[in-house]
């Protein structure tokens, strides 16, 4: 970090085996340090960065001020202390960071590695490794630096590794070594090679290698396909050698990992500007209050000095003026208290402490509890307004489960009755008398299996098909435990279902497939696979079975597929079409399935087509679409599976609560069109209620932008139908907006006013409205989806807004096929223009862009990578938890936060002020009111914990209120508890109190007499009373505003007061006098004072004066203008009344059942009209890779034996074979290998599908989805909910109820 | 603040899958203590602002407030106080003379008697004060010129009083007691006479008892403890530049002498205000006769403290004491003032409520 460079590199030249070379270039070595200090440089290094901070200066400057004897107007511990004390807190915060920091790269640093020295492999540590180190890798260890892959144990210089630390993705990658240097087996070789890389300097880009290989007089070139990043965990490779390129710092994951950026909250911002203001406020005092001492000064204190001459400097009374400005100043410094950085991070810290505690965010499953890893953000978690999240693991699991199907027109798995409401689900399915079943898949329909077991020829066949057509792989580590790999979800939930209901595949070679049909042990002839893309959006292989029989067994997408069935399947075809209705209504993934015998002859023919089609060399690709196009034909329907996308637990419940608080949710996922469409519809974005879906696929710039246009329009339309008032500007604006492209819209509309207008939208709206507010009115439900391609023009600078203006009228945006740059630029881009607070929730690498420039970054944890979670601010492993994140913490954050501020800015203004008023009095001499003791310690211990205490346990309404009633959380969303104006309030209320504090005992005081005769009107009297009267009524007044007494804010309010009263004392003892008679020069105050009863009198008389009108003020607007909040807190006052009589009965019902709030909707309610439920997380290239057998380690193989069913794993299998067979062979063209898993493919859109999603449902489908509360009249002992959700949610919610034991009571309302 | 988002240690926790050393733990759960802390469940009062209780509490403050107003009131009328300006700025006040010869050192007193008529009687202990106004006491240069470890007795502050008295620390001698509030001392002295057929007769005042006990006894000690010649102790010192007799040559009385003369700790007790009053004498209250009846009296003043430099004023304050203290007609005003302004919002909130407030049906709250 502090190392300079003296030039940044231009390009690495590294030389294999050659230590002394590569020395010259000064590389970086593998030595991470991610620490930033050590014991000498801690305390310089750390108080200069703590320096830097603008208060901390501020205060050392007025620290230096008191130091002038001309000016201190306040001993210079009054500041030195809290200074001290804020200083040192932040130092050991940091020292312990640090020191795990430390820690954790001592860790890593000191991990071995195997290093080729002088041709002998020799453990070295980590941090030992040098650039242009051959090191040897072992199977699951990690990649220690980024090395160059020289070869590797498995043939063709393949290795495999997991890259899940890098960018998130869990599924292998193949990476492949040169073939000169994959040769170069065994160490000996290796040390004597001694090539040399040229490639592109260090850089963060994980995809992207560039560089060049001199290596006996030859170059080759290197690609991203060479290298092994720093990261990455070798797989199921035994192990390979690789040259280290780029070192420690330098590596790409390093480089990647950056310092994040330092995110800062709205509140965070307001605060500065607000202190900021308070500055400018206090040099105003400051000036007035010197000009009060410069008049004073020349009219009367010039007069006066025969008995206070002017001090030795001081010769006339505007020097005089000038350092009293300083005086006032160190006096009135307190209206920005030191404190108030520090206890804004207590309390930050508190509620991230609150959010890792919280039971109801563990998942059990995975062990994770949710976590705060910045402790900054928490109020603005109060204030979201947008969300932009993943899909693929994150709305979802990840894991598909078949779910349903339908063979030869009979449908199976339906299990739901008629109601919707309640699960009549049976028992899971028994597969005890398959051995080979997978325990973990469950179906529940009893038929199916006896369909199987009576053996229906084409539901054998329907099984058959899913266990022979596909491209997974089987590794069976030991008898009968047979693990899956499969390429895409999809198919191993399809491969898995086969295999339970008894259609076990086993394994494969190239050329054949095992598979176990009913516990006979089968072995097809692998003739071809017919590989899936995403035009063709189906997959075929032709196998021979064992009597020799050829069949083409299809799967795809129905509407595909049933172009391409023979005639006679008409009517199977309508049924079966019914079934995918129903199945894609229900937000499944559908596949049809076919299959078509072949003649011997046919399959000779077009054995010939395919492979001369194969052997071509321009037009490869579509050739041999054609030619599987002719075979894909006169097909037999067999039926059609059903997938589900397993939604993660709640997701649906969460996003309608969510979308109830107002706030919008946004789908950025890299997925397809149609994917991201059903997970909408599954997840209840898309709803079929909604006036329309617009989708927005347009490939060029006029396309999109007339899309978006019509979209528009179509708003405007229904919004004109609907309220025919509005007509007329409607039409202005949508025939302005259609000849101007692209408005540079007002950027700077607040939220409020946009909300006000949508509130307003059934009153006429004044005529020069900007479009976008317009816009905004409109209520429609809308959604709108937008892909990738269409996405890149939307987001060029002059579509920008208007693609914002339309998407943000939407209800629900979903924007599939999206790079992880565009995730980003769409976050930006309604960061920038609509200045909300945007919060963006994923899971894999891809969403870290987006993570980390959104407002909030939220990673799913546990699951795939750790990067997200890494780039994250708060991490959980369920999306359902974001609802209570959002709802109860981020509202309850900002709450406190903001009660927190307003009550902090009384306090301290209330404080200082008096000192202003009594400068009229004193001379303008920046004499103190209190005694010095008393302005030190009133931040830091008289009113410190109570405001604390509010800070970190105040709550307005119950958790399970802010669920039930998620409107409660718009007044963060319009940032109505804390802003400008409240900060006048309390400012106002603030002066209002020290007016009160120095006028009511100036009264009084002025002319008093104790009862001994004794005027009270002494200087030490007056501190006092005005003292005690400051502290009585900052407490009244914290415990007016703190909501929710536990005993700890008792105990703080009552310990503050408590601790007032004994610190005066004792510093007002006479002992304390008696040892420093000049520092305790109040003795005898306090006892003198407070024995008065008139001082008593004052200090009530101050408090209720002070107290009354915020009293009146708060009863008035409770009364005439009760927040939500406030009446919902009102309502369970008023049902705990009603309840007490009957004691506890409901309590333990009440628990969980708030977070239902909204959710009560129908799961499997909707039948849909709409079409494709079609989806396949498939890549293209598989069956390719399959059949050349490449990633099946061997090249000739004598595969007859092959299904031996007593071989351990595939891999183990033809690692035996591999030793017997001569290596080379088969076609290995490792440049043309397509293994490449980036999946940039974009084929067109399938012009069917799109209609039939674009498609408004008729009404027929209406809603068994409103999200509104169901409340059960009478109330049954369970708890009062009824609810509407499909059995797996009610089960859930159920158990939460009876397991929570939460003290509210609530729920039931009898009325 | 700055975090690296890289860690290492999170880099390993990842393993899940991972054969390797020390992967264990993994077994023991993370869930979180089901404490009512941790789930924010502590048990708590949840006060909240209702008609029920708001109103009755203006009411209570209203009724609370007014009685004590009312008896503060007529408490502080029943006290009697009567109050004579001597400044003598005027040709025609009888201290006109004295007040134009404003010197420190004069060797002769400059003395002036003003006569004046006490139409009530004063019953009880009565108190004389003497009240200036106009001098700024609670200056924060003057507020922090004294030594109080000089005053407190101790010898080496004697010598070497501390630096917040200059310029009234050393005069070639250090100066006991240093600083400008004992060099403004006020040496005025004010005798009470009654005329009583013709003859006036000196009313006694008594000098004990006008400072806080603390003072007197804590705060302000000689030097050389109960030493009763004190001029020994002083020797090495100079008496401030303004007086006319060193410290040890306040009083003769040796409990009222140097350090611990009451007149001397009245003054060094700083006023808050410019307007200020202190209590100079006290006349014990004698039998069951008026302690000063009807009628007319003299005020002797030997005429030291010049105030006319700075547009100063200098009064004589006769008053008597009540259970709570000297007249004080503000603080009964106040509460009753107070009190009345409760009642009456809690009579309009009371109104406002009934007419306007929409509270009591908690059907309203949208779901």
């Amino acid at each position: 970090m502090f190392k300079e460079k003296p030039h940044p590199e231009e390009e690495r030249k590294v030389r294999a085996n050659d230590r002394e070379y590569n020395e010259k270039f000064q590389y970086a070595n593998n030595c991470i340090m991610t620490s930033k200090y050590n014991i000498i440089t801690f305390l310089p290094v750390n108080l200069f960065e703590q320096f830097q901070e603008v208060a901390n200066t501020y205060f050392l400057f007025l620290l230096i001020l008191q130091l002038i004897p001309q000016i201190s107007s306040l001993s210079w511990f009054t500041t030195i202390v809290p200074l001290v004390l804020v200083l040192s807190i932040t130092a050991v915060k940091d020292a312990t960071d640090d020191y795990f920091r430390h820690k954790s790269d001592n860790q890593v640093n000191n991990r071995q590695s195997q290093v080729l020295i002088n041709g002998m492999l020799q453990k070295e540590k980590w941090m030992n490794v040098r650039v242009g180190d051959i090191i040897k890798l072992e199977n699951n260890q990690f990649v220690a630096a980024d090395l160059l892959l020289l070869s590797s144990s498995e043939p063709h210089g393949l290795c495999y590794i997991e890259t899940a630390e890098l960018d998130g993705e869990t599924n292998m990658k193949v990476r492949q070594s040169l073939s000169v240097t994959s040769e170069l087996g065994d160490p000996n070789n290796l040390a004597q090679f001694d090539g040399e890389v040229i490639c592109e300097p260090p850089n963060n880009k994980l995809d992207r290698f560039c560089g060049t290989l001199y290596w006996r007089e030859s170059k080759y070139g290197l690609s991203n396909q060479n290298m092994l990043l720093r990261g990455c965990v070798l797989r199921n490779t035994e192990s390979c050698y690789g040259l280290v390129i780029f070192a420690g710092p330098d590596t790409k994951l390093m480089q990647n990992s950056g310092r994040t950026k330092f995110k800062r909250t709205s509140i965070d911002r307001l605060m500065n500007t607000l202190v900021l203001w308070i500055f400018g406020f206090l040099v105003c005092m400051g000036v007035i209050l010197a000009i009060g001492n410069a008049v004073w000064e020349k009219e009367v204190g010039s007069l006066f000095q025969s008995y206070l001459p002017w001090d030795p400097p001081v010769d006339n009374f505007l020097f005089s003026a000038f350092l009293a400005f300083w005086s006032y100043v160190i006096i009135l410094n307190t209206v920005v208290p030191i404190s108030l950085y520090v206890s804004v991070e207590v309390i930050r810290l508190g509620h991230s402490y609150f959010i890792n505690w919280d039971r109801r965010m563990f998942c059990q499953r995975r062990n994770t509890p949710a976590e705060a890893r910045t402790t900054t953000l928490n109020e603005e978690l109060g204030q979201v307004e947008y969300i932009f999240s993943d899909k693929t693991g994150t709305l979802t699991q990840n894991i598909m489960t078949f779910n349903k199907c339908s063979i030869n027109g009979h449908a199976y798995g339906e299990v739901i009755d008629t109601l919707g409401a309640q699960s009549k689900r049976g028992q899971r399915l028994d597969f005890s008398f398959n051995p080979l079943a997978d325990s973990d898949f469950c179906f529940f329909d009893q038929s199916l299996l006896e369909s199987v077991k009576l053996g229906e020829t084409l539901v054998h066949e329907f099984f058959r098909l899913l266990s022979l057509c596909h491209t997974v792989m089987s590794e069976e580590k030991s008898e009968g435990e047979l693990v899956y790999k499969a390429q895409s979800p999809d198919e191993g939930a399809l491969v898995t279902a086969a295999r339970n209901f008894g259609f076990v595949f086993r394994s494969r070679t190239p050329s054949t497939v095992t598979v176990q049909e009913l516990g006979r042990p089968v072995t097809y002839t692998l003739l071809a696979i017919l590989d899936f893309n995403n035009i063709r959006k189906r997959m075929s292989v032709i196998v021979r079975n064992p009597e020799g029989k050829i069949r083409l067994y299809c799967k795809g997408a129905d509407t595909l597929l049933f172009e391409r069935l023979h005639p006679c399947n008409h009517d199977l075809m309508n049924v079966t079409s019914d079934h995918l209705n129903e199945y894609a209504g229900d937000g499944l993934r559908t596949l049809a399935l076919a299959y078509r015998d072949l003649s011997e002859q046919q399959w000779e023919d077009w054995a010939e087509q395919h492979r001369s089609a194969e052997r071509a060399t321009d037009c490869r690709e579509d050739r041999l679409a054609a030619v599987y196009e002719e075979i894909e034909q006169d097909m037999m329907l067999l039926g059609a599976t059903a997938i589900e996308d397993k939604l993660q637990e709640g997701v649906p419940e969460t996003i309608a609560i969510l979308s109830l608080a107002n706030i919008k949710i946004w789908v950025l996922t890299g997925d397809k069109q149609e994917t991201a469409v059903n997970i909408g519809y599954s997840c209840k974005m898309l709803t079929d209620d909604m006036s329309e879906v617009f989708v927005i696929n347009g490939h060029t710039v006029q396309s999109v932008r007339e899309d978006l246009r019509r979209a528009r329009e179509r708003m405007m339309e229904s919004a004109r139908s609907r309220d025919g008032g509005k007509e007329e500007e409607m039409e202005g604006w949508v025939e302005g907006c259609s000849l101007a492209n692209g408005f540079s819209g007002g950027g700077g509309r607040g939220a409020d006013w946009q909300r006000q207008q949508e509130n307003k939208q059934q009153n006429p709206v004044p005529p020069p409205l900007p479009p976008s507010t317009l816009l905004d009115s409109i209520s429609g439900d809308f959604a709108l989806v937008i892909s990738g391609h269409s996405l890149a023009h939307a987001l060029e600078a002059d579509m920008e807004q208007e693609f914002l203006d339309t998407a943000c009228a939407c209800k629900a945006v979903i924007c599939c096929r999206v790079t992880p740059l565009q995730k980003a630029l769409v976050v930006e881009l309604v960061k920038k223009h609509k200045k909300a607070v945007t919060l963006a929730i994923g899971d894999g690498a891809n969403d870290v862009s987006m993570i980390k420039s959104a407002h909030i970054g939220v990673g799913i944890s546990g699951q795939e990578g750790i990067q997200a979670v890494l780039a994250s601010d708060y991490s959980f492993s369920q999306f359902r938890f974001l609802q209570r994140l959002l709802l109860v913490h981020g509202r309850w954050s900002y709450l406190r936060m903001c009660r927190f501020l307003c009550y902090f800015f009384y306090k301290n203004f209330a404080f200082t002020m008096v000192h202003f008023w009594f400068g009229f009095f004193c001379g303008f001499s920046a004499q103190t009111v209190y005694d010095q003791y008393f302005i030190t310690l009133y931040n830091i211990v008289y009113t410190s914990l109570p405001v604390l205490a509010m800070g970190i346990f105040d709550q307005d309404v119950p958790e399970q209120r802010s669920l039930e009633y998620p409107k409660l959380y718009e007044p963060g969303q319009l940032n109505l508890l804390f802003n400008k104006r409240e900060f006048f309030i309390c400012i106002a209320q603030g002066i209002y109190t020290s007016v009160v504090l120095f006028f009511v005992p100036y009264g009084v005081l002025s002319q008093a007499a104790r009862n001994d005769g004794i005027p009270l009107a002494d200087y030490q009297t007056f501190a006092v009373t005005v003292a005690t009267s400051l502290v009585i009524v900052v407490s009244v007044q914290i415990s007016l505003d703190t909501g929710y007494w536990t005993a700890i804010n008792h105990f703080f309010v009552w310990g503050s007061l408590g601790a007032y009263f004994t610190i005066l004392f004792t510093m007002h003892s006479n002992i304390l006098f008696s040892i420093f008679p000049n520092q305790f020069c109040f003795a005898g105050s306090a006892q003198n004072t407070l024995v008065q009863p008139v001082v008593w009198m004052t200090i009530a008389l101050a408090t209720v004066i002070c107290i009354v009108p915020v009293l009146a003020f708060r009863f008035l607007k409770l009364d005439l203008k009760p927040q939500l909040s406030d009446t919902v807190r009102y309502t369970q006052l008023v049902r705990q009344k009603k309840r007490k009589p009957g004691g506890r009965g409901g309590r333990g019902a009440s628990g969980g059942a708030g977070g239902l709030g909204g959710g009560a909707m129908g799961r499997l309610g909707r039948t849909g009209s709409r079409r494709s439920g079609y989806a396949f997380a498939h890549q293209e290239g598989f069956g390719e890779l399959i059949t050349s057998g490449k990633n099946m380690r061997l090249s000739s193989l004598a595969l007859a034996t092959f299904a031996s069913r007593h071989s351990a794993s595939w891999i183990d299998t033809l690692r035996k074979k591999k030793q017997a067979a001569q290596p080379g062979g088969g076609e290995s063209s490792p440049a043309t290998a397509p293994l490449s898993t980036s999946s940039s493919l974009l084929g067109p859109q399938d012009p069917a599908t799109e209609e039939a999603a674009n498609t408004p449902l008729g009404p027929a489908c209406s809603s068994a989805v409103t999200p509104t509360l169901a409340r059960s009249p009478g109330a049954d002992s369970t708890g009062g909910w009824a609810i509407s959700l499909g059995a797996v949610q009610v089960r859930v919610y159920r158990g939460k109820c009876f397991a929570s034991l939460t003290p509210y009571l609530v729920l039931v309302d009898t009325q | 603040m700055m975090a690296s988002s890289y860690n290492a240690k999170e880099e390993d926790g990842h393993l899940s899958g991972t054969p390797g050393p020390g992967v264990v733990g993994a077994d023991t759960s993370k869930k979180p203590d089901n404490t009512a802390f941790k789930q924010q469940r502590l048990p708590a009062w949840q006060p909240i602002l209702t008609a029920g209780t708001v109103l009755p509490a203006f009411f209570a403050i209203g009724v609370i407030f007014i009685p004590i107003g009312i008896g503060l009131y007529v408490t502080s009328n029943n006290i009697r106080e009567f109050e004579i300006d001597y400044t003598g700025l005027e040709a025609s006040s009888p201290c006109f003379n004295c007040s134009q010869s404003y010197s420190w050192n004069n060797t002769k007193p400059c003395t002036c008697s003003v006569s004046f008529t006490l139409d009530q009687a004063f019953e009880g202990n009565v108190f004389m004060y003497y009240g200036l106004s106009n001098f700024y006491q609670n200056h924060r240069r003057y507020v922090k010129s004294r030594d109080d470890r000089q005053l407190n007795g101790d010898t080496s502050a004697l010598k070497d009083p501390s630096k917040e008295c200059e310029p009234y620390r050393k005069n070639v001698k250090p100066i006991a007691p240093c600083g400008a509030i004992a060099n403004s001392l006020f040496n005025d002295t004010l005798a009470l006479y009654i005329s009583s057929n013709g003859t006036q007769i000196e009313i006694p005042l008594s000098k004990k008892g006008i400072a806080w006990w603390t003072d007197k006894h804590v705060k302000f000690r000689n030097p050389g403890g109960n030493n009763s010649n004190l001029a020994p102790v002083f020797k090495d010192t100079t008496k401030p530049v303004n007086w006319a007799k060193p410290v040890y040559e306040l009083d003769t009385d040796p409990e009222n002498n140097g350090f611990i003369n009451e007149d001397f700790i009245v003054w060094m007790r700083t006023a808050a205000l410019p307007t200020f009053r202190k209590l100079y004498r006290i006349i014990q209250k004698k039998g069951m006769t008026p302690t000063l009846p009807r009628g007319n009296y003299t005020l002797l003043i030997t005429y030291n403290y010049p105030v006319h430099s700075f547009e100063g004023r200098k009064r004589m304050i006769l008053s008597t004491i009540s259970w709570m203290g000297g007249k004080n007609p503000f603080l009964g005003i106040a509460y009753i003032t107070v009190g009345s302004v409760c009642f009456f919002l809690g009579v309009v909130l009371f109104i406002i409520h009934h007419k306007y407030g929409n509270r009591g049906n908690s059907s309203d709250i949208p779901s």
